[in-house]
């Protein structure tokens, strides 16, 4: 991955302008996921989608996504920690996964705080973690360096 | 104690995704964390076994008084019930036994924080699937706890380690997709999946009897399949040796249990109801198939050289016995499933470690290529020695005490034949452990090992402390044991002397599954 050069020049300025583009849509489906179709699940797959465009286009040691390739392991497990966290936070409400913060108006964004934070943990989770699992295909494929690859496959497990 | 059912899941499952945090900077916070996880879990699991409290835990708070309904429960139970406790505290000591003999073990493997993210994750799944109240959660958890054993097994990237995780990794998919399927079939047919409810189903005649035949058959070869029942063992004797010695001891001593046996107990008895239309024809498969791994494992054992492998097959032996006593269908006959169940976990779990022990004592795994270890580690020595005799059935040893009640299971519910080769297959495990005994650790001590030695403490002595727990088991079974057993046993049968009755799982999750 790291010796791809990337694409033409056409494609990558394509994928600049598109990529902040796709990330917000990502961030907005996972955000409304309480009220609309999708949720952290379906938002996280599009940002890894974006991710990964993005080394498609830069390759895989320059541009935004070299960045993430990077971190998606830590983020990975950071987005399943934070899950939890909220989880147990319900415990102060009552029970675990209970929502413990002031619910606002139907509808809105507000209407169930608790949730969109848990949205916002999957989103980290499965895109981090998608990510990291389209990286360790990568690296099968283009390098034999053992000890990265099983990183990023146990990563994914 | 009651809401914090969900942190036997939670603890584990946090502390694998903090050892994938710590995995690049501070790899060595890995096995520190997961230690106090598992600490963690002793604690929770001793405490909720002593104060006996039985319970459900809904997650997100839901009951049936907040949505309005009197017939069924949405929401994940979990349920905590004395059948429940005996396993989440078994989960417990070998996990903690595991781990702390991992720490030297496991210094030759590359990737050790993933080793205790995955060894993490098997006990969530585990802890899960012994609490799951539901089906389609039972299921998930199994997933959870069978993903991470086959990624464990193939730990040491060598040919024979992934060859041996493939196979399992595919017969484990077909087993769970036939646990899925069953499930389906239920769901379609009924529209529940929370285990009380399907069972309440199920007995007032619910649910059509070709359908229910054919996802108990589904169960059947699933569960089975994952408890390695005969003749859906293929797998165990490549999975359990190849994988390190640690979690050798953890599938061998715990998975095909928590998986397989407390998993068929709960939908054999609890579901599909061992009394009702298709209890007899159960019945009568349990036995068949229970004598069947019973023997077969036990001749397969005598003949093998590889000690992990002859371990592999004794515990498919082992697991026979189980499998009988519960075809029993008698209170008595799952209290005996249950404590052999319990002690298997704790002796094999034992000889596993003490074989991973050997194993780097001698410098291979050939029972003829070894001799005379007791003179150059007395302390695995003392370990091995303490299991063998448990799992030969020696008294004062807790295996005497669980072989001597499932013979006696037997015996009263009339099933003699299957008394007299259940006796013999007692005969045949003690003949093979004395083999096992004579060739390893006693006889002469050949040239090529004078120079060797014993392994560090906290190798040999988690070893000893399981084979001390399987003598303390057996000295305490008269005194007090065999009600904490018993007592789960009530929780699936109600023909013991407490009578808990499965009803009481039902109202347990319906009414105390509210949290206040």
């Amino acid at each position: 991955m790291s010796d791809s050069q990337g694409m033409s020049i056409v494609v990558r300025v394509v994928t600049r302008w598109l990529l902040g583009l796709i990330l917000i849509f990502g961030l907005a489906v996972a955000l409304y996921g309480h009220l609309t179709p999708g949720g952290g699940f379906a938002g996280g797959t599009i940002v890894a989608c974006g991710f990964v465009l993005a080394i498609l286009a830069f390759g895989g040691s320059r541009g935004p996504g070299a960045f993430f390739t990077r971190w998606a392991s830590a983020l990975d497990a950071i987005g399943a920690l934070a899950f939890l966290a909220l989880a147990i936070l319900g415990f102060t409400a009552g029970a675990f996964l209970q929502q413990w913060a002031a619910r606002g108006d139907a509808f809105t964004l507000g209407s169930a705080p608790s949730i969109v934070l848990l949205n916002l943990a999957i989103l980290l989770k499965v895109g981090a973690g998608l990510f990291a699992g389209f990286s360790a295909i990568a690296l099968f494929e283009q390098t034999a360096d053992p000890d990265t690859a099983d990183s990023e496959k146990g990563a994914d497990a | 104690m009651l809401q914090l059912i969900p942190l036997f899941v939670l603890i584990p499952l946090g502390a694998a995704f903090a050892c994938l945090l710590v995995k690049r900077r501070v790899p060595a916070m890995a096995p520190m964390l997961s230690l106090v996880g598992v600490l963690a879990l002793l604690a929770l699991a001793v405490t909720g076994s002593v104060q006996g409290a039985a319970g459900a835990s809904i997650a997100g708070g839901w009951s049936l008084e907040s949505q309005g309904t009197t017939s069924f429960l949405p929401g994940i139970a979990l349920v905590f019930d004395g059948l429940s406790a005996v396993f989440l505290l078994l989960v417990a000591v070998v996990s903690t036994a595991v781990l702390v003999f991992g720490f030297r073990y496991m210094e030759t493997y590359e990737g050790r924080p993933l080793y205790y993210a995955l060894l993490n994750l098997l006990i969530a799944g585990m802890n899960g699937a012994v609490l799951a109240g539901d089906l389609f959660n039972l299921y998930v958890f199994v997933e959870i706890a069978s993903i991470a054993s086959y990624a464990l097994v193939a730990f040491g990237t060598g040919g024979r380690e992934v060859e041996a995780a493939f196979k399992y990794l595919i017969l484990g998919a077909v087993a769970s997709a036939s646990i899925l399927l069953g499930i389906g079939l239920i769901y379609a047919a009924t529209g529940l999946l929370n285990m009380a409810d399907v069972g309440t189903a199920v007995a007032a005649g619910g649910i059509p009897e070709t359908t229910l035949l054919a996802a108990t058959a589904l169960f059947l070869a699933g569960l089975g399949l994952k408890a390695a029942m005969m003749p859906f063992h293929a797998w165990l004797p490549d999975a359990h040796p190849s994988a390190p010695a640690p979690i050798s001891a953890m599938l061998s001593g715990l998975l095909i249990k928590t998986l397989g046996i407390y998993a068929l107990v709960r939908i054999l008895y609890l579901v599909i109801g061992m009394d009702g239309a298709l209890g007899g024809s159960l019945q009568t498969l349990l036995l068949v198939l229970g004598c069947l791994s019973m023997v077969g494992g036990v001749l397969l054992a005598l003949g093998q050289t590889d000690l992990k492998r002859l371990l592999a097959y004794s515990s498919i032996s082992q697991m026979g016995f189980v499998l009988v006593a519960l075809g029993t269908n008698t209170w008595l006959g799952v209290a005996a499933a249950i404590f052999h169940a319990m002690n298997h976990a704790l002796f094999k779990g034992a000889l596993f470690l003490s074989a991973g022990s050997l194993e780097r004592i001698a410098g291979t795994r050939d029972i003829s290529k070894m001799g005379g270890i007791a003179r150059i580690a007395p302390a695995t020595t003392i370990g091995a020695v303490g299991a063998s005799l448990s799992i030969a059935g020696v008294p004062p040893f807790n295996g005497f005490w669980s072989k001597l009640l499932i013979l006696i299971a037997l015996f009263t519910a009339g099933m003699h034949v299957v008394g007299a080769i259940a006796a013999a297959t007692a005969v045949l495990t003690l003949v093979t452990f004395v083999k096992v005994q004579q060739r390893v650790l006693f006889g002469a001590l050949p040239e090529r090992l004078k120079g060797a030695h014993d392994v560090p403490a906290s190798m040999s002595l988690p070893v000893i402390a399981l084979a001390v727990l399987c003598l303390i088991g057996g000295l305490l079974w008269p005194l007090g044991l065999d009600d904490w057993v018993g007592g789960a046993a009530s929780a699936v049968r109600t023909d013991g002397p407490t009578n808990e009755a499965p009803a009481e799982y039902r109202r347990m999750v319906h009414s105390e599954g509210r949290q206040p």
